[in-house]
């Protein structure tokens, strides 16, 4: 997927430097109110502001640079930092020098370990939750006490317990992402209708039949989100966890280049894993969109 | 002699923070096969837990229902329950919301092809075979509730038990679902039990009205036959003077006899 977007990324920075910039912005204004049918000022608007605000930053970053934080890469030297990464983002050069791609499927690779463990252990405790009341009061304290712990807090625990930095890290992760999706499911057990389970007595459908007909399709939308919730605090949390775990992933492609003086490719992969974020979002769009019967 | 329904001075008592509230007591009902009876009180009468009493869902404290001499204790398919607000699974389509009793119920006796085929017939029965493929919320509220008819009708109910069901409806949706009722009663001649809170429909679709006292510690204070010839036909009932003098008995018990309660203490 990295390579993808270089690519498109590459094939539009050849475009916009290859029309002057009065000709660019001539375009857009002589043709808008002609085809007023074909692409509306709303959409035109969508594209056009996102592309100020992405040049005010910018602008913003070149007068920080030059004035304050001469330390700083220029806006060039990081697009040509990031031409460099992405002209062989799957190089691998020894356990110590591989492309960012290796770092990022590495990373992605745990996310989805510790993400996938925590779904399993979750939906089946939430729904102990949601239906059992005295499970949900047996429970409840625990949870409450612990949710609220950033999940780096269980890392030397991971590493004592496991003597290994992959589990640990997956360890982690599997702890951020077990409180959304428990707490969410709990809840949307809770939600369903009596009507629902009514209509589940008066067919006189087993315990299973109950769970897997009327139950977990139920709480389905509700599942949904706490793993959207769940997936998003995972990809932050394991940029973090990598810093401090090392050897290889993301978060260690960062702290490694902070400890080269790298500063462009830190924000080569700041872009890189934000753009990483919004395809995870898109992956659990998609779902949504397959599962969830409210979003019809 | 035993009717097909008996209800048998059934009372039921919820235990509350405080003690306990007493919702019905002493009712006793006979029902034969193929009536179609409705309850008529105001609200907080106690006639939603008589009908889930008798649908199983809940346990009545006192008394005893049978239906056809065995005692109901637990909720089943031959005592189906359209509910109030249709209660259709919002993620299967209106198709799979039949089927699914349909393969329930007749999952031993009917073969697969048999169980389609009469999920089919069923949504046919309520004109719903347009809609298959359609999910609930793609649905007026009049069609939700054709659909809950048919797949309660789908379970072959010995009673078809109704919880308001047309009580969320608009008056011309209402009506054209009446109508779809009588014609079903007709053709299949099913022993019904519906709560109403509207006279009309009341006596339009009854043999008999059951008119509850009000809560709490409500029980049946009246029951008034309906002797108009079927098929009955709303316009030309409105006239007739039986169908009047029903309505006014019906007013008068519910208007005088059992005021509203807020009306009684202003």
């Amino acid at each position: 997927m990295a390579a993808t977007i270089v690519k498109l990324k590459r094939d539009h920075a050849e475009a916009v430097s290859a029309a002057t910039p009065a000709v660019a912005v001539a375009v857009p204004a002589s043709v808008a109110p002609r085809r007023s049918i074909g692409i509306s000022r709303e959409a035109i608007v969508r594209l056009v502001l996102p592309f100020f605000t992405f040049g005010f930053v910018i602008a913003a970053w070149v007068v920080v640079q030059t004035h304050i934080a001469p330390e700083l890469p220029t806006p060039a030297a990081v697009a040509q930092r990031a031409a460099e990464i992405f002209a062989d983002p799957f190089r691998d050069a020894g356990p110590n020098d591989k492309g960012i791609g290796w770092q990022l499927l590495y990373s992605l690779g745990r996310v989805s370990a510790g993400f996938g463990l925590a779904v399993l252990v979750a939906i089946p405790v939430g729904f102990l939750m949601g239906m059992s009341k005295t499970f949900n009061t047996a429970w409840q304290p625990l949870i409450q006490i612990l949710r609220p712990v950033s999940p780096l807090a269980w890392l030397p625990i991971g590493l004592l317990v496991f003597k290994a930095v992959d589990p640990s890290a997956i360890f982690v992760i599997f702890i951020t992402c077990i409180w959304p999706t428990l707490l969410n499911t709990a809840a949307g057990v809770r939600a369903i209708p009596q009507d629902y389970l009514n209509v589940a007595r008066v067919l006189k459908l087993g315990p299973l039949e109950v769970a897997r007909k009327i139950l977990l399709p139920a709480a389905r939308p509700y599942i949904l989100t706490g793993m959207r919730l769940s997936l998003g605090i995972a990809w932050m949390v394991i940029v973090a966890a990598e810093m401090l775990t090392g050897g290889i992933g993301i978060g260690f492609y960062v702290w490694d280049e902070w400890n080269n003086l790298n500063v462009a490719s830190i924000i080569v992969a700041i872009v890189v894993i934000g753009l990483v974020g919004i395809g995870l979002e898109m992956v659990m769009n998609v779902l949504q969109r397959r599962f969830d019967y409210t979003a019809h | 002699m035993k009717s097909y329904l008996n209800v048998e001075d059934t009372g039921i008592e919820f235990p509350m923070a405080q003690g306990s509230f007493r919702a019905l007591r002493n009712v006793n009902l006979k029902i034969e096969r193929g009536e179609f009876i409705s309850i008529i009180g105001h609200s907080g009468c106690g006639k939603s837990t008589l009908l889930n009493i008798i649908a199983g869902l809940l346990n009545a404290t006192e008394g005893v229902v049978l239906l056809e001499d065995r005692e109901v204790r637990e909720p089943g398919p031959e005592r189906a329950v359209v509910f109030q607000n249709h209660s259709l699974l919002p993620w299967l389509t209106v198709y799979e919301n039949v089927q699914l009793a349909v393969d329930k119920v007749f999952a031993s006796m009917k073969s697969k092809a048999e169980r389609h085929a009469w999920t089919l017939e069923n949504l046919a029965l309520v004109r719903m075979e347009q809609a298959v493929d359609k999910r609930p919320n793609e649905l007026s509220g009049g069609m939700k509730q054709r659909v809950g008819i048919a797949r309660a009708l789908a379970m072959e109910p010995k009673v078809l038990l109704m919880d308001e069901p047309f009580g969320a409806l608009d008056a011309l949706t209402r009506a054209s679902l009446q109508e779809a009722l009588m014609e079903i009663h007709t053709r299949l001649g099913n022993t019904v039990l519906m709560i109403t809170h509207d006279i009309d429909e009341a006596v339009l679709l009854s043999d008999r009205i059951v008119m509850m006292t009000n809560g709490p510690a409500a029980t049946i204070g009246d029951v008034l036959s309906v002797k108009l010839p079927r098929p009955r036909h709303r316009l030309t009932l409105a006239e007739e003077p039986a169908y009047v003098q029903a309505r006014a008995a019906v007013l008068k018990f519910l208007y005088e006899r059992e005021r509203r309660p807020s009306e009684a203490a202003a």
